[in-house]
């Protein structure tokens, strides 16, 4: 297999936030990497930190320390117009919920339009109205879509619409933020497939944010597992839920419902307890426990997850 | 053997707007029986939590039931008073909301709200009323229950706020359990712990649940029995082996066939969108979508063809003089799994 490029590097990343004298670790020293034309899923249950990771890296929150490189660039130290400018057309956004992110009072051109007039990518209205059409069609709407308001959709539609945004600059690199969780699960399914599609067709990478498991390995390359604004393991998919390293992405594979009545007869729930790995005092980072499968853990603790990553070979 | 509680024939139901009549529930029937749990799956706007609100008497000001009956043992709930539902809702039977934040009052301690139904419906003295919410506090879940029952639902998360919403539901061991997406809003972990609790709970109080939600896997888990809505429809019906191994309506299908599972490489999405209820489609409301419909799945309603004595589906594909159609391969390795499992039954 050829060298993979990594098209972003995060590294000991750390997103703080204050209020009054508390501090919320919301994201704690989070590190990974994400290469070109893969979609990397980040799990977690809610207050894990994977939003907030999500947004630091395009830059909608102040990271309190760490590096964020995009093409070996690090996208904190950009402080000129014209560099973030430049970084935010190749990163963008699909955000949760579709009912919430479009302007109500923007008609479906103008919402598409906005990055292409911001980055000056179009010359007249001929040609923006061209582009937007072009767009709704390849996000699977009609052309005659655009002069309508976002009250005239679905959420489907909408989270349509959402994706047709974030297209409109030809960005490299999409933070898709729950794209799915507030539609149907038939139109979750439509939504999924498009953006896998996309993918291909426009080589785009991305970082695919959701709680639900199964979705997430269905449509992800690389799996990160977040708890508690700590990543506490990184694999590929299909191993990241089959042979689960963590006894957290143990009892997190083990909670989702499967559609299968028998499955779900001898299914049995474990049990995660996060006091004990809290109290330890012990330094973890992350650590390589077989090539490519990360576990954040402490230096005595490799030889055991070594064994748990062995013990499934057999 | 088994008692019924709850006969739900022919409802059907209308919705009042500016534009029109809103035909939400078009004849749906089902029942329940005593210490089952039916889970009603569908998408937003099939009307499964329509069908469930009118069975506690909670439907919208603009709904209007246009015929049919519901019979809770021998009693006709349509012809309810408001007083009259008074004393059930809550009592005999009781419901579980979607959103635990917002299903609580705010300005009430917990055991209050625990302790009241207990009050009101069975007069229980307060100081026993809220040693019996003490218990039940502890029934389901909740640590340190004697300094919390004095606390306010801000004071919890969501996943406890859902415990309590429980507690309230059946602190008066209701007969039926009306459970309306009760984990939608809940993580994973979280939701496995409560679905748990449930089940524990029903054992205990006997309570018939009906659950509703659109998480095929929650199903699995949790149901004896499945109705799949769609369109204000009620499209197949079957104990939960029958559903998930040996669906016969194309929507069954494509229901389990966009969840992503371990056999499925390509997710097959359904294409299109649900119909208008202002003008309901004459056939099977889902053959617009469906690309295994028959020429008679669009210009007339299919009746419920048998497929066991416990299983029925509204598709004209189970006619006799229907052509075969070739399921997708999902459904046909669940089909081939319902085989050796009803071969396995009638080993053992």
């Amino acid at each position: 297999m050829p060298e993979k490029k990594k098209l972003l590097q995060v590294q000991h990343l750390k997103q703080y936030f204050k209020s009054g004298h508390d501090v919320t670790k919301a994201v704690d020293d989070v590190s990974f990497d994400i290469y070109e034309g893969e979609t990397f899923g980040l799990v977690g249950e809610s207050g894990s930190g994977k939003t907030t990771t999500g947004r630091a890296i395009l830059q909608l929150y102040k990271p309190t320390s760490g590096k964020i490189l995009f093409e070996g660039k690090d996208v904190i130290k950009m402080h000129s117009r014209a560099e973030r400018l430049a970084f935010a057309r190749q990163a963008q956004m699909i955000f949760q919920d579709p009912f919430a992110s479009l302007n109500p009072r923007m008609t479906v051109e103008d919402i598409i339009a906005e990055g292409l007039d911001i980055h000056h990518l179009v010359k007249n209205k001929q040609e923006r109205r061209e582009r937007v059409e072009q767009l709704l069609e390849t996000v699977g709407l009609n052309k005659n879509h655009a002069s309508r308001f976002p009250h005239e959709f679905s959420g489907g539609q909408r989270q349509r619409i959402g994706i047709a945004r974030a297209l409109a600059v030809q960005p490299k690199f999409i933070v898709a933020d729950e794209p799915i969780s507030a539609l149907d699960v038939s139109i979750q399914a439509q939504v999924v497939n498009l953006m896998i599609d996309l993918q291909k067709k426009q080589n785009l990478t991305y970082l695919f944010i959701a709680h639900d498991l199964s979705m997430v390995r269905f449509i992800s390359d690389r799996i990160g597992v977040m708890h508690y604004g700590k990543l506490l393991e990184v694999g590929p998919a299909d191993d990241v839920y089959d042979k689960p390293l963590h006894d957290y992405t143990k009892s997190l594979i083990s909670a989702v419902p499967v559609p299968d009545p028998e499955i779900e007869r001898h299914s049995h729930r474990l049990s995660y307890d996060a006091q004990k790995e809290e109290m330890d005092g012990k330094k973890r980072t992350m650590h390589e426990i077989v090539p490519g499968r990360f576990v954040r853990c402490s230096d005595d603790e490799v030889q055991h997850y070594k064994d748990v990553a062995a013990s499934y070979e057999k | 053997m088994s008692e019924r509680i709850l006969d739900v024939k022919n409802l059907k139901i209308d919705f009042h707007t500016y534009a029109g009549e809103v035909k939400a529930i078009r004849n749906v029937s089902f029942h329940l029986d005593k210490g089952e749990t039916l889970a009603i799956v569908g998408e937003s706007g099939s009307g499964k939590s329509v069908t469930t609100r009118s069975i506690i008497g909670l439907l919208a000001g603009n709904a209007e039931i246009m015929g049919g009956s519901i019979k809770f043992h021998d009693q006709e709930m349509l012809n309810n008073s408001e007083k009259d539902w008074q004393s059930i809702r809550g009592n005999k039977i009781a419901m579980i909301f979607q959103d635990p934040m917002t299903s609580l009052d705010p300005t009430m301690k917990i055991g209050q709200q625990i302790a009241e139904p207990l009050m009101k419906h069975k007069h229980v003295p307060k100081k026993e009323a809220w040693a019996r919410a003490l218990e039940m506090m502890k029934a389901v879940g909740i640590t340190n229950a004697e300094e919390r029952i004095n606390e306010y639902p801000h004071q919890f998360s969501g996943g406890m706020r859902q415990r309590i919403v429980i507690a309230i539901a059946l602190i008066c061991e209701p007969e039926i359990l009306l459970a309306d997406e009760p984990t939608t809003a809940l993580d994973v972990t979280i939701q496995a712990e409560i679905l748990d609790l449930m089940k524990d709970l029903q054992k205990r109080v006997k309570t018939s649940i009906i659950f509703i939600t659109h998480d095929l896997g929650v199903v699995a888990g949790m149901a004896d029995r499945v109705a799949v809505m769609y369109a204000g429809e009620l499209l197949e019906y079957g104990n939960v082996d029958e559903i998930f191994y040996n669906p016969q309506h194309p929507y069954t299908w494509g229901l389990i066939n966009s969840m992503p599972t371990l056999h499925i490489e390509k997710l097959e999405s359904i294409p299109g969108t649900p119909p208008d209820l202002l003008d309901p489609p004459k056939g099977d409301p889902f053959a617009p979508r469906n690309k295994y419909a028959l020429r008679a799945d669009v210009e007339a309603k299919p009746p419920f063809f048998k497929v066991s004595p416990t299983h029925y589906a509204s598709t004209w594909l189970l006619d006799p003089r229907a052509p075969h159609v070739e399921p997708p391969a999902e459904i046909k390795r669940r089909w081939a799994k319902y085989r050796e499992l009803q071969a396995a039954k009638s080993n053992s």
